[in-house]
């Protein structure tokens, strides 16, 4: 009996690893080819194109190239309007982090804090994530329309004067940020609260025994320390997502009044498909390629980390 | 004493709210406000008071004016063809190689593993050029297959289910194997079974982002008969019809509200849905 038992697992793992020479290899990577043919083809292949692209004179529909070297480079960096569309971008960016980080964490800890109306809260929040972004975009925009806009009606109602919010360089950038916070600030707090429930029970009960049992002593010195790890994760997918800001701004603002909210993404569509300027386009992709890249990899760092950490 | 700690209590219960339905109504507010416009008449809409329920109900007209003057339902249809085919397609790429890369051994496997993550990093936006220039040399722009065969490799995908399929003990398939059962009949039969949560996920995070995306149709397409919604939606506005702001927000509201709908129905699937592809 026990001899059969002992046998049993062994001619499994013979007649597996018979199947594992013979057939297993072969199968792997018939398994694999379509998705390796196209992740050369549609992924590596095509980056390596851009980086090409990037270092010639090459013009769509045209046969010949030349390698200019660093040209295109050069004519982007030379070009001011590249930089205000970084630095929109950056300033975006610096608008719409906060923001949705603060209020997806404030919602998420007063959701979490009792049970009432909990559903309908989460439902209501993250009803903005799911919607169809150009859409909503219009939506905002007859919101924000300078005389029957719902904002300026509030303005008015209060004794303030109206803006008008997209067509003045000095808020239009701001309107399309708060729009930012608007989409991405109930995904924040989904990411919140599956953080908060991982905080064990145990060092809230720790945590009291050493007098610290008030609401905000219990925020201080447990649920913000053990939300650092998603905190970093939130913030820097709220970063990525903020240099990915195009339909907004091409459906309300097309980066005008006078470039005020020109981001690199509008930018780069602009210039490579209304303009057909490939070569400057592909070299602003190189750019915006490398800064994605950047920020993927500090996100998996944190992920790793976050794993590690639980 | 005793009386100060359910006064306490019920103070920090109405805070809550109070704050809660402050955040709720910024979220909300852009939904309120688009349904109530699409209900109204011009001269309503244009009035100086505002009232959020129309007095004079022009919501008949405005979905009359939205779904004649643009092909609304066209859109819709595209949408769902469009988000149906990239789905199908990445799971007919993407099973098979998740399977071998997280069950099977073979020479290379972990190479392949690394050139999936290093893909991982491209952001879609960044291939847009060679992708038109691809497509454009093979004559597809402006087709359906210009929106479609962009995506058919996903390799979040692959990453996603390669970590699912690894969270299958290998005792069932080597059980499955000595029942006979070849590798194709353990993916579809074992495999896909018992990771069918894990493939909704992918679902939900592949419709959601390809119903929603702009970026890639207003490039690969120009045609009004094969738009996307979230294309669609703006040729409509660009169009003489959607200069009307009644007609317009009926049109946004026919955009917006499939999604939505399937999201109030299954909200838990596509919460945990999003979270989970999000931070795997």
């Amino acid at each position: 009996m026990t001899v059969l038992e002992q046998d049993c697992p062994r001619r499994v793992d013979a007649k597996a690893s018979f199947a594992m020479r013979s057939g297993e290899h072969g199968l792997g990577w018939l398994a694999v080819s379509p998705a390796m043919l196209l992740l050369v083809g549609l992924l590596f292949g095509p980056v390596a194109a851009v980086v090409l692209f990037s270092l010639t004179d090459w013009q769509l529909g045209s046969f010949s190239f030349h390698f200019i070297g660093t040209a295109n480079f050069s004519t982007l960096f030379t070009d001011p309007t590249f930089w205000k569309a970084l630095s929109n971008t950056l300033i975006y960016a610096a608008i719409v982090v906060p923001g949705t980080v603060l209020l997806g964490l404030v919602v998420a800890l007063l959701i979490e804090a009792s049970p009432g109306l909990r559903g309908f809260y989460r439902a209501a929040h993250f009803l903005p994530v799911m919607s169809t972004m150009s859409a909503m975009a219009i939506v905002w925009g007859s919101m924000l329309h300078p005389t029957i806009g719902l904002v300026n009606r509030a303005l008015v109602t209060m004794g303030m004067s109206g803006v008008n919010w997209l067509r003045d360089e000095r808020t239009a950038l701001l309107a399309l940020a708060v729009i930012g916070i608007w989409q991405g600030f109930g995904f924040a707090m989904v990411l919140f609260v599956s953080g908060l429930k991982a905080v064990p029970q145990q060092l809230y009960d720790a945590a009291a025994v050493d007098g610290a049992d008030g609401i905000l002593d219990r925020l201080r010195f447990v649920t913000l320390p053990m939300l650092g790890p998603v905190t970093m994760f939130v913030v820097i997918l709220t970063a990525k997502r903020s240099f990915e800001v195009f339909d907004s701004v091409r459906v309300l603002t097309q980066g005008g009044p006078n470039y005020a909210s020109e981001v690199l993404l509008h930018r780069l569509y602009t210039e490579s498909f209304d303009f057909l300027h490939m070569g400057y386009g592909a070299a602003l992709t190189v750019v915006y390629l490398a800064i994605i890249v950047l920020l993927t990899l500090t996100q998996a760092r944190l992920l790793e980390q976050r794993v590690h950490y639980s | 004493m005793i009386a100060r700690v359910p006064d306490r209590r019920f103070a920090g219960q109405i805070a809550r709210h109070a704050v809660l339905i402050l955040t709720a109504a910024f979220a909300l507010l852009p939904f309120l406000w688009m349904v109530s416009l699409s209900l109204k008449p011009p001269e309503e809409i244009f009035q100086a008071n505002f009232h959020f329920w129309p007095t004079a109900f022009h919501g008949v007209e405005n979905y009359r004016v939205a779904l004649t003057a643009a092909p609304m339902f066209r859109f819709l249809l595209n949408g769902l063809l469009v988000c149906a085919a990239i789905f199908a397609l990445q799971l007919l790429v993407c099973i098979p190689c998740a399977y071998a890369l997280a069950k099977l051994r073979f020479r290379g496997r972990d190479t392949l593993f690394s050139a999936v993550l290093v893909g991982l990093l491209l952001p879609p936006q960044a291939l847009a050029i060679p992708h038109f220039v691809l497509l454009n040399v093979f004559g597809l722009l402006d087709t359906y297959a210009a929106l479609i065969l962009p995506w058919a490799i996903s390799t979040f995908g692959i990453f996603l289910l390669r970590q699912f399929f690894r969270s299958i003990p290998d005792e069932i398939i080597h059980a499955a194997r000595l029942d006979g059962l070849g590798e194709f009949e353990i993916i579809w039969r074992i495999m896909i079974p018992m990771t069918a949560p894990a493939l909704a996920a992918f679902g939900i995070f592949s419709v959601v982002a390809h119903w929603n995306d702009l970026f890639w149709p207003l490039i690969a397409v120009r045609r009004e008969e094969i738009s996307t919604p979230a294309l669609g939606i703006l040729l409509f506005r660009d169009d003489e019809a959607g200069q009307f702001l009644g007609p317009l927000m009926a049109g946004a509201v026919i955009i917006v509200a499939p999604l939505l709908a399937a999201f109030l129905i299954a909200q838990r699937r596509f919460i945990d849905g999003l979270a989970v592809t999000t931070m795997k």
